[in-house]
Order: structure tokens, then C-alpha cells, then sequence
């Protein structure tokens, strides 16, 4: 009890100096997987709407390996991304392995097929005829398309919570890509896992808080987007 | 909605990620023991001010750091297993291996000492833990500290691989110290993350000062004749950096003052028979 | 009429689904101005045709003109679809506000804001929800989601209404009255518009023609009256029920009843109808009741004619007797009192039913 009481305390004090180790490691956490949560969605949410819209033989089978893509584990997607960004490896001459950017690209890898899975969801949940009111409107396909995209943003943003949770809570794959540098690829998870091994059980626990708080904030702040865009 | 593409952009603005690297960088391989003693952290910070290169550890264990060497995925290592480190070399992955420090494993039990092996030559304490059948937990992760492990079970003419009491973690040296402490198990284990982690465990040290329990890291540039890739530049740097008068000066005094003695002797141009005299 | 006055032709159209031939309309043209209505049992295909009509669906065969000009069903079939307007069962309303949701179809069109915003108030007013306008759509009963679809088709003044069962899903009295409202605003706009319904009082109400379909086919299209009464085949009638249904022009009105002239004679009805509108009256061929001659006591059936009996069909439990009284009109009678009255096609009999048992249908001018 006295660790978890000193972890607390501890986390506390690192919050309100605004620790400048923390505050790094804190910022790296959002940038990372932000910039993943958003590439998932440019990919997701256009894979994920084409599906719905397709039909074409294999369909099944594309969607059922995407379902299965959702729950990717995170150190099969480290490794493989490790051995194809590793210098010998086909996107080698890239150079960014041990770097955010690689961190990004895993975490990525992991949040797409949860943002498809969803998007897919969303968009067959729709009423069949709304795709033929909406042509009939005299949309362009195009507007077809954004017009029933923004009608399933509810869903949607669910699938960016579930995408954002995921990776910002993910270690296996940002260790194995970024490698917890020090000032440079050290994200909450990670660095969480050093301490606890350094045995900073204090500091460790004190990540952890963090990263629950980000969390937590991260969904609140949407959570009040998706209230507040529910029309009354 | 408009709200929505401004947000968007600002974070894309704030945010944006650098990609690739500024600096040039150097990818040191190294054990878990150096990162989790902390004195890594203090030795690169100064590296980098001087050299302007950018340091980036990969802390695994000392197979895993040699491995990454022989694929040319690593510039510098930093590793503490003498004989694999020979074959590296030998086999032409790895040049100017120069000697940097050591400190020394220990035996580490509960303090109820259910096996009795405090005060036994090492050989002999492994000996006492077999046929008491107490639990030992070995890193089992191809570590330095997992070779020398090995070569202690071998020295005392015993293969444990097999038995009940013996439980292989998988996990790095604080973890399984951890691990160790918590289920009142024996382990070996490096001084230097021991003395750093003891506040946290309940864990003795039971054998030491053996000359079989030295533990000496070596620092080895990656062949660039093998791997045209490899930073060779920067790990002569880190090398040449590593064993200087000044570096050997900080790991000296290093813990000290946290732990009241040493986690790591300094040991630049020394011979490794020469230790443990 | 010339062929240049018609909005919309078919030629030769067929839709396949799945390898089945589900709609085959060899030739099809609507007028401008005209409403024509769709009545057949679901899976008739009348949806198929509206949605064919429409470019929403793939053509197996077959040409479409709008306005002479022949529509090919390609990527630019949405500037087609810009002239037309459709509404469907369920209101598929988006999930905004009432006011976006009308303004939807202008702003797919990149209409500027202050003349959407005037179309858009027009309709609200016109479908009498101007007071929903920063409501949730979700929020709003069926027949106000309704009248929203409908506002939202006629904001963006088409040239063409399609409605595919707009009614279907509303209860009756709800019905009763946005049917009503539709009507003036059809009336007013003078729109084209063409009714997919299974409904024939809707069809009678609203249309200047009536196509029976069934099987992917329009079975017969026509006036209505001459659909009603002049079924082409036994699925036609059928469907459009064994009914006497007159067309006439209402006169006289008196304590809440009117008489309306048909062919000469007078019946009289009841119902809020003014004089000189036309009326569509439907008589139930149960409520008529035949005697051999004229009843020497007081009748409480306000309408009492002679005819002559032109057929008398056997329907198993009882009998279907037509009637020429200077007007089509259908009774059915029991067996015993076919026996009774010993009924003969030809003979001479007299036929009364009571102005309340009149089904008065208001009829929309003709405009052709």
C-alpha cells in the first residue's frame, strides 16, 4: 500500500513541477499516437467506407481478415515492422527504425484495422435506402460518400477512441521499434516498463497515472464531442 | 465542422513528428544492466555534447545485442559475454573489442537461506541449491548474465535444465531480481542492478569474490567492411569515448553516492586476467 | 397531346436482378404536370420502376428520355438526378437538425446560403413544420420525419416527384392529413409526380392516371375511373376491389349532404365538398341494396334508381350483380335472395344504398 500511496504522491509532485522528463515523455506519447490515430483514420475510414459501399466476390473473406487485424497484437506488428525497417530490410533505406517515425508506422499498422473494423460497421449499420436518398438528392458519389460518412460519425468516433486507447496503451510494438531512447523514443508505456525494471516502482506507478489521466481526458474530450453533436 | 479541420490542421501543425533524424546517429546495442543501473544516462548525455552525435540505446540482452551486430542492425555493443564476444570477432563481425569496466555477479537468496549456501565457492553453492531443490530463477533470455549462468551450472557439473526448481523468467535482470524476491527464490544476478534495485527486494547476497563471477563488458565496433551501412565513424567515437580518461573517471565514481559503493570498476586498458587480483 | 409534352419516357426497359427479369415496362410517358400513380401488391416493381426511373439502379435494357433528351446511366447520371426529386417509405432523414435536413438537397447542389435559406423556409411553411426548424430530426414523430422528406424533395423544386410509398408507414388520421397538404402543394407547383402506392385511395385522391402493376408489369394504365371500372383482367380488378366508382361534378349542397350528376342522374352524398368540384364517389357493392319493384313505403336510402341487370357472377357464398342504371354500378346479393327475387340477367330491378354509405373522394382538377 505504502508504494502505491508513495506512487501517487510521487506522480502528483512529477505533475505539478511539470517535470520537464515527464512533460517530454508525456508530449512524445500524444504526438506518437495521434499521428497514428490520424493516419488510421485517413486509411481507415476510406478502406472501411469502400467496403461497405463494394460489393465483389471475396468480400467476406477481405472483411473477416480485417476483423481479425483488430485485435493485432502489438509485438507481432514490433517485430514484423522491426524486420522490415532493419537495415538489411526491405524498408531499410528508409532509416527509421529506433525513431518515433517507426513507433508511428507500427502504432499505425495496429489502429487501422480497429478503425476499418469499425468504419465498416458503421456504415452497414445505416439504413440501406439512405445510400439511394442521398443519390437521389443528385449527390455526386463523392458526396454520397461524405454525406454517409458524417451520418455514421457517432460509431466513428468510437472507432477513433477505440483506435487512440489502443496504441496509446500499447508497449510491445513501441519498445521493439523505437527502442526507449531516452529523450527521443520513450513513450509512457515504455518508459513505464524501464522504471519498473530499473525497480522506480514510485516513478513507474506514476507513469501510470499519466497515462490513465490521458487517457481518461482523451475520452472525456470526445466523449463530450460525440454529446454535444447529438443534436437535442 | 469547419471546428474539425482546424483542429486537425493545428495538431498537424504542433505536432508534426520529425521524421527520420536531424542528427546523425549512432545505434548502440547493449545489455539491460547498463540501462537499468541508470549509467547510461548519465555517460551519453556528455558523448552527445561532445561528438554531437545522437545515441540511440537499444538495451537487450548481450545475445540479442551481438545478433543485432552480426546483421549489421547495430553500430556500437556494449556487452558482457567474453566468449561469445570472441567468436563475434573472430568471425570478422566486430573489431577493436576493448575492455571497459566489470563488475561482479553474486548469488542472490532469500534471507532464510533454506539451502544454506551462504559463504560457498559458487560451484559448490549451485551444488547445495540442486539438492535442496530450492527454486532458482534464471534469466533464460540468452543475456550475459543467462551465458554466465550456464557456464556456472557447467563448472559444477550439473544440467538443470530440466528440473522443477528450476524456472527460467524470460525477463531482463531487475525483473527477475523481482521475480526472485517475490517467490524467496535464488538467482545470479549482476552487482551493479542489484545494489541499484536493493531497496526494492528482499534478497541477500549470499555468494561472492570468485574469480569465476567476474563480469566484464567489452565495447566492439561493428565490422563496416561487412556492413557498408554501419555508422563506423560514430562507433569509433563511442568506443574511443567509452574507454577515455574521462568516461572511466564518471563510471568510477558512479553510485557511490546512491549506494555507497561502486556499481562498475573502471578497467581501460587493462587485460581481463589481470581482474579480480 | 404531342409527344414532345411528356416529362419522362420509357422504351423497352427491363431490370434483371440476380439473372431474374423483375420489371419489363415495354413503353411507359408521363405529361408534364401529370400525376400518375403506381398501384399494384408489394413486389409488384413498382419501387424497381421509380428507382430505374431514377438511375438508381442498372438498366438490363432499354432507354429513358427526359424531356426528349435520352439519359444514359453513367457517372454523370447525377445531374440527371438534380432535376428530380424522391421520396421514400421511411423518412431517412440525415441526423441534423430539421432545417439542414431540408437544405440538404441545395446544398448538394452548392446553392448559395440565402437562397437556400428562402427555399427552405417555403417548404417548411408549405408542410406547416416551420416551428420544427432547429429541431433534431431524431426527435420528431413519423408524420413530422414525413413531411421533413417531403419538404426536403420540393426544396429543391424538381421537375419530377417520385414517391415510393410516402404514406405507408403513417396511421391513418396522420395520413389523412399530410395526404391533404401534399395535394395543394402538388396543386400549387404544378409538379410532376409519379406515386408508387398499394393504396387505391390515395391513387384515386391524388392522380390524373393510375397503372396497375403486378410482376414487373404495368398491367393497365388509364384514367381512374376507366381503371377502376374497366378492368383490363381479372388480376386488375381484382385489385382495384369490385367497386362502383363515379366521377362527377358536385352540385347543390343541403344540410351537409350534396348531390352530384353522373350521366344524367342525380346521387346524392355526404361529405365536406364544395359545389362545382369534382368528386370521385366509390360504392361498396355490399351496401346496395336490389328490390323487384319500387318500395311503396319510405326508405331511409336517400338514392333509388331503376337499371337493368347486365351479369350476375357467382363468388361462391354469394352473388356479384351488375347493373346498368344510366350508371355502372355492382351489388351483391345472397344465393336465397337471388332465389327469392328470382333474379335474371336482364331483368329490370331496383337498386337503393344510402348517402352515408358513399365513400366520397375529392378529386384534384385534371389539368389535361
Amino acid at each position: 500500500m505504502d508504494l502505491i500511496f508513495e506512487g501517487v504522491k510521487k506522480a502528483f509532485w512529477l505533475l505539478v513541477t511539470f517535470d520537464p522528463e515527464v512533460l517530454s515523455i508525456t508530449l512524445l506519447s500524444l504526438r506518437v499516437s495521434g499521428t497514428a490515430t490520424l493516419i488510421s483514420l485517413i486509411i481507415g475510414i476510406s478502406v472501411g467506407t469502400a467496403l461497405a459501399l463494394a460489393e465483389f466476390p471475396g468480400k467476406k473473406f477481405l472483411v473477416s481478415l480485417i476483423n481479425t487485424g483488430m485485435g493485432l497484437p502489438p509485438v507481432v506488428v514490433g517485430l514484423f515492422v522491426t524486420i522490415f525497417l532493419w537495415r538489411s530490410g526491405p524498408l531499410g533505406f528508409l532509416g527509421i527504425l529506433y525513431t518515433p517515425a517507426a513507433m508511428i508506422l507500427a502504432q499505425a499498422v495496429i489502429a487501422t484495422p480497429i478503425v476499418t473494423g469499425i468504419t465498416l460497421a458503421a456504415i452497414q449499420a445505416l439504413p440501406k435506402n439512405l445510400r439511394l436518398q442521398i443519390l437521389a438528392l443528385g449527390a455526386t458519389r463523392f458526396q454520397m460518400v461524405w454525406i454517409l460518412v458524417k451520418e455514421a460519425k457517432l460509431p466513428l468516433l468510437a472507432g477513433v477512441m477505440a483506435g487512440f486507447g489502443g496504441v496509446i496503451s500499447e508497449v510491445g510494438a513501441s519498445i521493439m521499434v523505437g527502442g526507449n531512447i531516452k529523450g527521443y523514443s520513450r513513450v509512457l508505456t515504455t518508459a513505464t516498463v524501464m522504471e519498473t525494471s530499473r525497480g522506480n516502482f514510485d516513478v513507474a506507478i506514476a507513469l501510470g497515472i499519466i497515462l490513465l489521466l490521458m487517457a481518461y481526458f482523451i475520452n472525456l474530450i470526445l466523449t463530450q464531442i460525440q454529446q454535444r453533436e447529438r443534436p437535442r | 465542422m469547419k471546428n474539425t479541420w482546424l483542429i486537425i490542421i493545428l495538431y498537424l501543425i504542433i505536432f508534426s513528428p520529425t521524421l527520420g533524424e536531424a542528427r546523425k546517429s549512432i545505434i548502440l546495442a547493449t545489455t539491460t544492466s547498463t540501462q537499468d543501473s541508470g549509467l547510461l544516462d548519465v555517460l551519453i548525455p556528455i558523448f552527445e555534447k561532445k561528438t554531437g552525435y545522437f545515441v540511440k540505446t537499444i538495451a537487450v540482452g548481450s545475445g540479442l545485442a551481438l545478433a543485432l551486430g552480426q546483421k549489421g542492425e547495430a553500430d556500437v555493443l556494449l556487452v558482457h559475454s567474453p566468449a561469445d564476444e570472441k567468436k563475434f570477432v573472430a568471425e570478422g563481425y566486430g573489431i577493436n573489442r576493448r575492455i571497459v569496466m566489470h563488475n561482479d555477479f553474486i548469488i542472490l537468496g532469500p534471507a532464510e537461506d533454506p539451502a544454506k549456501l551462504k559463504g560457498a565457492k559458487p560451484a559448490e553453492a549451485l551444488k547445495k541449491i540442486a539438492s535442496a531443490g530450492s527454486l532458482f530463477l534464471s534469466r533464460g533470455d540468452n543475456s550475459g548474465t543467462h551465458f554466465k549462468e550456464k557456464a556456472l551450472w557447467k563448472a559444477s557439473g550439473l544440467n538443470p535444465e530440466k528440473e522443477k526448481w528450476y524456472q527460467q523468467t524470460g525477463l531482463g535482470m531487475g525483473q527477475t531480481l523481482s521475480v526472485a524476491s517475490e517467490k524467496k527464490g535464488y538467482t545470479l544476478a549482476d552487482r551493479g542492478t542489484y545494489l541499484a534495485l536493493k531497496k526494492t527486494l528482499h534478497l541477500v547476497n549470499l555468494a561472492e569474490g570468485d574469480a569465476i563471477l567476474l563480469n566484464i563488458y567489452h565495447v566492439i565496433e561493428v565490422n563496416p567492411a561487412k556492413w557498408p551501412k554501419v555508422n563506423a565513424a560514430g562507433a569509433k567515437a563511442f568506443a574511443d569515448f567509452i574507454i577515455s580518461k574521462e568516461a572511466q573517471e564518471i563510471i568510477k565514481g558512479f553510485g557511490v553516492n546512491k549506494f555507497g559503493s561502486p556499481l562498475f570498476f573502471p578497467d581501460a586498458g587493462k587485460k581481463e586476467k589481470e581482474l579480480g587480483k | 397531346m404531342s409527344a414532345s409534352s411528356y416529362i419522362l419516357e420509357v422504351k423497352n426497359l427491363q431490370v434483371q436482378k440476380g439473372g431474374i427479369l423483375v420489371l419489363e415496362i415495354p413503353d411507359l410517358a408521363i405529361a408534364q404536370g401529370e400525376i400518375l400513380s403506381l398501384i399494384g401488391p408489394n413486389g409488384a416493381g413498382k419501387t424497381t420502376l421509380l428507382q430505374a426511373l431514377s438511375c438508381l439502379i442498372k438498366l438490363s435494357q432499354g432507354e429513358i428520355y427526359f424531356k426528349g433528351g435520352k439519359i444514359s446511366a453513367n457517372h454523370s447520371a447525377f445531374e440527371y438526378r438534380r432535376r428530380l426529386a424522391m421520396v421514400f417509405q421511411d423518412p431517412l432523414l440525415f441526423d441534423t437538425t430539421v432545417f439542414e435536413n431540408v437544405a440538404s438537397g441545395l446544398k448538394i447542389r452548392g446553392i448559395p446560403k440565402k437562397e437556400t435559406k428562402e427555399f427552405v423556409n417555403e417548404n417548411l411553411n408549405r408542410f406547416g413544420i416551420a416551428h420544427l426548424l432547429h429541431r433534431s430530426a431524431r426527435k420528431i414523430s413519423g408524420g413530422e420525419a414525413q413531411r421533413v422528406a417531403l419538404a426536403r424533395a420540393l426544396a429543391t423544386q424538381p421537375e419530377i416527384l417520385l414517391l415510393d410509398e410516402p404514406f405507408a408507414s403513417l396511421d391513418p388520421p396522420t395520413r389523412e392529413a399530410l395526404l391533404e397538404d401534399l395535394e395543394s402543394v402538388l396543386r400549387q407547383t404544378k409538379t410532376t409526380a409519379l406515386l408508387a402506392t398499394h393504396d387505391r385511395m390515395e391513387a384515386l385522391r391524388l392522380s390524373d392516371r393510375i397503372g396497375v402493376m403486378n410482376n414487373g408489369r404495368i398491367l393497365q394504365v388509364g384514367p381512374p375511373g376507366e381503371v377502376m371500372n374497366q378492368p383490363l383482367n381479372e388480376f386488375v380488378a381484382s385489385f382495384v376491389g369490385i367497386e362502383t366508382i363515379l366521377t362527377g361534378r358536385a352540385s347543390k349542397k343541403e344540410r351537409g349532404s350534396f348531390l352530384v350528376s353522373i350521366m344524367g342522374r342525380e346521387i346524392e352524398a355526404v361529405g365536406q365538398v364544395e359545389p362545382g368540384e369534382t368528386v370521385v364517389l366509390c360504392i361498396r357493392p355490399e351496401n346496395v341494396t336490389l328490390s323487384p319493384f319500387f318500395s311503396q313505403g319510405a326508405t331511409s336510402a336517400r338514392n333509388v334508381f331503376a337499371g337493368r341487370i347486365t351479369k350476375i357472377i357467382p363468388l361462391g357464398l354469394f352473388y356479384k350483380v351488375q347493373l346498368n342504371c344510366g350508371f355502372p354500378l355492382v351489388a351483391f346479393v345472397t344465393g336465397h335472395s337471388l332465389e327469392n327475387l328470382d333474379l335474371q340477367e336482364g331483368q329490370e330491378v331496383v337498386a337503393s344504398f344510402k348517402a352515408t354509405s358513399i365513400h366520397v373522394v375529392r378529386k384534384r382538377q385534371v389539368s389535361f
